[in-house]
């Protein structure tokens, strides 16, 4: 398939379930959210070393967050429920919890309950206090720039994570270019997050090593300056190529995002350096979740 | 179907047990089953059918019409459905209440809505003495649900509450919050003396200065980003809860009853403290 002179290729992204939540995070203003928001989904780009991916999923507005002060939601994943309670706990305990004026909500409803401030009540030292509202229980916990509002329980639900794209560009500045952009439209689809830096990754990888302690190394045969010596995937024009990793809610989430980003990098076109889309995959053998670049540009 | 209305035909002299009348106890009941159900008064029993004259069928939705203050135990236990009165009650209105609705247009006795578990009651009226807690010798006032009162209340509003909420648009009286353990009292009018008596742990939300016992801390005035949200819960209701003029998030606190556990909270909007 060639839309605007990129080729899309006949391949797909291979991905897996994931465990998954989000939070709202407010604050007094917008920018304090997001200073505790962007400290507690830090350093989570890939769950191999962090443990969990996460990320802001956007902003909201003073009429979206329950106390109606600015505020931003964020999803973590992570491979399994327990890494979630840990990895949420760790994190609303450390970057949120600290955070000047910052209250944290619960941004799913539904799904199996995890603690959100349940634990971290105990902060308060026997000060804390509880407050029913609508049926759901909050934590106010005294801080010494006055109080932290907490939910108790936040939603746990089933995700999917490792959906991808990646982009093979006539330089590494058109491929960085058309990241940019595509990362811009794809975070306005609702329920899905990038975790890597900006939302664009340049070090794929693929399973195994020639070191028997490294699970992954890199993904050479997408690396430019191997063309001449490994069994490369690319083609003679192509300088650079890079990756956005996707993890969403559900399929339906990640395939609209990758139609997004598709759409994005056809529209700026072979003539800008554009040249194929393609996308990771371990041969359908370790993902249960396939998603066909061309039948969702079909869509 | 049109609502079941029960209008009394005559006012006796004692006291009548309106217990078995609830939404849930009469559903599958003909009416002529209704009628026969045997209502304690003083010491002797009366037909539904003697005392009210019945009409409607819908025994979801309970009208009891011409009520006076002699009418006890009216939802008691109610698990759900509404009950709506026209007039006065007795005492113990809503008492155990677990789901559904109870209005009352009139004044209601003591001991409404005691130890009551979930649902809503709402009062056009005064109510008396101990609104929403517990019954004598027991540990736990009310459990849960919302009381609106859109009179005055009585003394020992809320003694041992335990969780809910409960509105005040007019005054109460003496030791308002007494011995509370968990919940929310908010009043809009005055409270009487020893407001807090004893209270472990709760929020009394006052729009009025009240007399602050000797037991509790003043720890200065603040803003509450829970308090927004308190009031967006109150703003469903048909009251001047609901009117956002009255509403605030900086209130001046006091911590106590210090003379025990101390965990309570007197919050009183700030500008008025």
């Amino acid at each position: 398939m060639i839309i605007n002179g990129v080729l899309i290729d006949h391949t797909f992204a291979e991905a897996f379930p994931m465990k998954a939540t989000r939070v709202i995070i407010t604050a007094q203003t917008e920018q304090w959210a997001f200073n505790a928001a962007k400290s507690m989904t830090g350093f989570a780009t890939s769950v191999i070393g962090c443990g969990c991916e996460a990320d802001i999923e956007r902003y909201l507005k003073p009429s979206e967050t329950p106390d109606g002060r600015p505020g931003v939601s964020a999803m973590l994943f992570t491979m399994g429920a327990k890494s979630l309670v840990k990895q949420l706990e760790t994190r609303a305990g450390q970057s949120v919890l600290t955070s000047p004026t910052s209250a944290l909500f619960s941004g799913i409803d539904g799904g199996i309950r995890i603690p959100l401030g349940k634990n971290l009540r105990y902060f308060g030292d026997g000060f804390q206090t509880s407050k029913m509202i609508n049926d759901k229980r909050y934590w106010r916990i005294p801080v010494m720039d006055g109080e932290f509002l907490v939910e108790e329980t936040t939603g746990q639900v089933n995700a999917i994570g490792g959906g991808n794209l990646l982009i093979l560009a006539e330089s590494e500045i058109d491929a960085l270019e058309a990241c940019e952009k595509a990362v811009l439209e794809m975070r306005k689809v609702p329920n899905v997050i990038l975790p890597f830096p900006g939302g664009v990754v340049r070090s794929g990888s693929k399973v195994g090593s020639k070191y028997p302690a490294l699970t992954a190394s890199t993904n050479d045969a997408f690396c430019p300056t191997l063309k001449g010596i490994t069994k490369s995937e690319l083609s003679p024009e192509i300088e650079s190529v890079m990756e956005i990793v996707i993890d969403g809610l559900t399929e339906a989430d990640i395939k609209k995002a990758m139609k997004v980003g598709m759409e994005t990098f056809c529209s700026i076109g072979a003539y800008n350096g554009v040249k194929r889309i393609s996308a990771g995959n371990y041969g359908g053998k370790l993902g249960p979740y396939h998603f066909h670049l061309q039948e969702i540009m079909n869509d | 179907m049109t609502d079941l209305t029960l209008t009394m035909k005559y006012r006796p002299n004692q006291r009548v047990d309106m217990s078995p009348i609830t939404c849930d106890k009469l559903a599958g009941l003909e009416l002529a089953e209704i009628a026969a159900i045997e209502l304690q008064n003083g010491k002797r029993k009366l037909r539904v059918d003697e005392l009210f004259s019945i009409s409607g069928s819908d025994v979801g939705k309970i009208h009891i019409n011409n009520s006076f203050y002699k009418l006890d135990y009216i939802g008691r236990g109610l698990e759900g459905g509404s009950i709506r009165v026209t007039g006065d009650v007795g005492a113990y209105l809503a008492m155990d209440m677990r789901a559904g609705e109870i209005t009352v247009s009139g004044n209601v006795g003591i001991y409404a809505a005691c130890q009551m578990k979930n649902g809503l009651l709402q009062v056009l009226g005064d109510v008396g003495d101990f609104l929403g807690s517990a019954l004598p010798g027991n540990k736990k006032g009310i459990q849960g649900g919302t009381v609106l009162i859109k009179g005055n209340a009585g003394d020992r509003v809320g003694d041992h509450m335990r969780r809910g909420m409960i509105l005040i648009e007019g005054d109460t009286g003496d030791y308002c919050g007494a011995r509370m353990t968990a919940g929310t009292i908010a009043v809009m009018g005055k409270t009487g003396r020893n407001i807090g008596y004893a209270m472990r742990r709760g929020t009394l939300l006052l729009w009025q200065q009240p007399k602050v016992p000797v037991t509790f801390g003043d720890c200065g005035t603040h803003t509450f980003s829970f308090l927004p949200m308190l009031f967006k819960a109150m703003a469903k209701f048909d009251s001047k809860f609901s009117d956002s003029s009255q509403h605030f998030n900086r209130v001046h606190r006091y911590g106590g009853d210090l003379a025990g556990m101390g965990r309570g909270e007197i919050l009183v909007r700030a500008g008025n403290a």
